[in-house]
């Protein structure tokens, strides 16, 4: 086949499949704009006639969509900062510190990640219960606090970090704790940013936990709100739509900030055998 | 060098030192709940027993024995083995037909490609399945109108029992496919050029070359793929939790939808866990079958 048709028709392939993957975001941004009705017309209207932000506004002042937002910002924020923490330092461990069994533990929690976690949610629905943390943030970071998966991320990169200067170090008479602290956390930064962003964007993005453990409406995330107001406000396509962009926008702006690093780890993840 | 025994008795401590708050979430709030849902689904735990914790009994299998005579069950188990074995494949094919698109010798722009693609990844799933809904209105919603110029007559997408299910496995796919094809692209960049120019010197067409090299190279990628979309698919539940509820006529009642009905709705919660084990062992067995398949193909 002939180099230039050859190019030409992968690039209507790749330009087919942009519009596949744009048209819905894209039509739920114009909708959002779309006055009341206007969404649900035929023949489909493509942008609003005259853009409006009364959605947006209502959701604000009569749906307490703010109060959502930000329990969704706290919680996610809450959870990445503890993971990463917790998960950093079991990570440098299973690198870099020798201890008995050290590898066949860890294999074993790798083959814990075949557990879907819903296996665990009745009975930590009932901990929590029993605890008073059901309707509370601490409820619902509780599941989020230790990942396998990020466990394993940060052990794989910290894999990469030389023994002989963790070995200087010693020599020089630092603690482990002064190690950690200031040899290795530094050297993890890359890493770090990678397993915040994954943990920020799926607590934030997270569905069926949140549900269960937030019964009060006033402690709903956004996609629980989001859920809820689908069912009583059906009919208003274009209040929905405002909904959703406002739910999706800071993951989406978190992510084509920071796609690089996110996608690094997905790279990491996806080589293991 | 030499370390003496103390220095290593220091690396030791430390060591549980560091893993103490990781390990310790684990075992209280992964471990013990496995262990306590194993034990629950042998029970009546229901909600006077969560009013009372005297009021538990142990059924033996009971719970097991209700759950195969309840034929919402089977309607489930069904529809669930539906979205993975049609749209698991489906997914992994749009994924694997992507990457070789990106990662095309004559592409340009190839970085803005993937991130386009990848876009609806990092979306909110609840969201774009409340979007969703209204694209795929039977009457003003944008699919059908684009369908209309190609001659296909409306389809009634989330209220015909026979489309409902195909309508989530298509936005599953329009969803997911950009993770799986970073890691196709990460599988198809580890391919040795000299593969490729060995194959050309032979004269073997592209057909001849994806079917004699990629393919057979992309295996254990192709292996990790079909195994995380597959444990990812069993655990459907938002998407029919917010475009059908489950239904028309219980077509995408999903197993985790009958768990949370089960357990947060109707606090029988004995039954629920019983249900929760199902979803796992269906998991545990597809995951060793993959893998048994993968080893029988490499020797």
């Amino acid at each position: 086949m002939n180099r230039t048709l050859a190019q030409t028709l992968l690039h209507v392939a790749l330009l087919a499949g942009v519009v596949l993957t744009l048209t819905p975001m894209l039509w739920m941004l114009s909708a959002s704009f779309m006055s009341l009705g206007e969404a649900s017309v035929f023949p489909p209207r493509f942008l609003p006639e005259h853009p409006t932000l009364e959605h947006y506004a209502r959701l604000f002042t009569q749906l307490h969509i703010g109060r959502y937002f930000f329990n969704s910002a706290i919680t996610s924020v809450l959870v990445t900062v503890i993971a990463l923490l917790v998960n950093s330092m079991a990570g440098y461990a299973f690198a870099k510190l020798r201890f008995p069994g050290r590898d066949r533990f860890f294999r074993a929690l790798l083959a814990a990640m075949v557990v879907p976690a819903q296996v665990t949610m009745l009975p930590l629905f009932l901990m929590m219960k029993n605890l008073g943390f059901v309707n509370s943030y601490v409820g619902i970071l509780i599941p989020g606090l230790a990942s396998v998966f990020g466990i394993f991320l940060i052990r794989q990169f910290t894999m990469s970090i030389p023994d002989s200067l963790i070995e200087a170090a010693r020599i020089d008479g630092a603690s482990e704790i002064r190690i950690y602290r200031e040899l290795i956390l530094p050297l993890l930064r890359p890493i770090l940013v990678t397993l915040g962003l994954f943990t920020f964007i799926s607590t934030w993005n997270d569905f069926l936990w949140p549900l269960i453990i937030m019964k009060d409406d006033s402690m709903y995330t956004l996609p629980v709100a989001l859920a809820n107001l689908s069912g009583e406000h059906e009919q208003d396509a274009e209040l929905m739509m405002a909904g959703s962009v406002i739910t999706i926008l800071p993951v989406m702006l978190i992510f084509l900030l920071f796609q690089k690093e996110y996608v690094r780890g997905i790279m990491i993840g996806g080589v293991k055998e | 060098m030499k370390r003496s025994v103390g220095h290593l008795n220091a690396v030791r401590y430390s060591a549980y030192l560091f893993l103490a708050p990781a390990l310790s979430a684990i075992a209280l709030f992964f471990v013990v709940p496995v262990l306590a849902a194993l034990v629950m689904s042998f029970t009546d735990f229901d909600i006077y027993a969560l009013a009372d914790f005297d009021m538990l009994r142990f059924v033996g299998l009971r719970n097991y024995a209700e759950l195969i005579d309840n034929p919402l069950f089977w309607k489930a188990l069904s529809n669930t083995f539906y979205f993975v074995l049609v749209g698991g494949p489906l997914s992994v094919v749009v994924s694997l037909g992507a990457a070789l698109l990106v990662n095309a010798r004559l592409a340009r722009f190839k970085s803005l490609f993937r991130t386009v693609y990848f876009l609806p990844v990092v979306t909110t799933l609840v969201a774009v399945a409340v979007m969703w809904r209204y694209f795929y209105h039977p009457r003003f919603g944008l699919l059908n109108y684009m369908l209309s110029f190609v001659g296909v007559d409306p389809i009634d997408w989330l209220g015909d029992p026979g489309w409902a299910m195909p309508a989530i496995i298509i936005l599953a796919i329009w969803k997911n496919f950009g993770y799986n094809m970073l890691i196709f692209v990460a599988g198809l960049q580890n391919i040795p050029d000299q593969l490729y120019e060995a194959a050309r010197i032979d004269g073997a067409g592209f057909i001849q070359t994806f079917r004699e090299i990629t393919l057979p190279m992309l295996a254990p990628t192709t292996v990790f793929i079909v195994v995380i979309t597959m444990i990812g698919y069993f655990q459907l539940f938002a998407e029919p939790y917010v475009m059908t509820q489950g239904g028309p006529l219980y077509s995408t009642f999903s197993i985790v939808m009958l768990m949370y009905d089960q357990g947060f709705r109707w606090w029988d919660m004995g039954y629920a866990a019983a249900v929760a084990f199902v979803l796992f062992f269906l998991i545990l067995l597809g995951t060793i079958v993959q893998l048994r398949i993968q080893r029988a193909a490499m020797t």
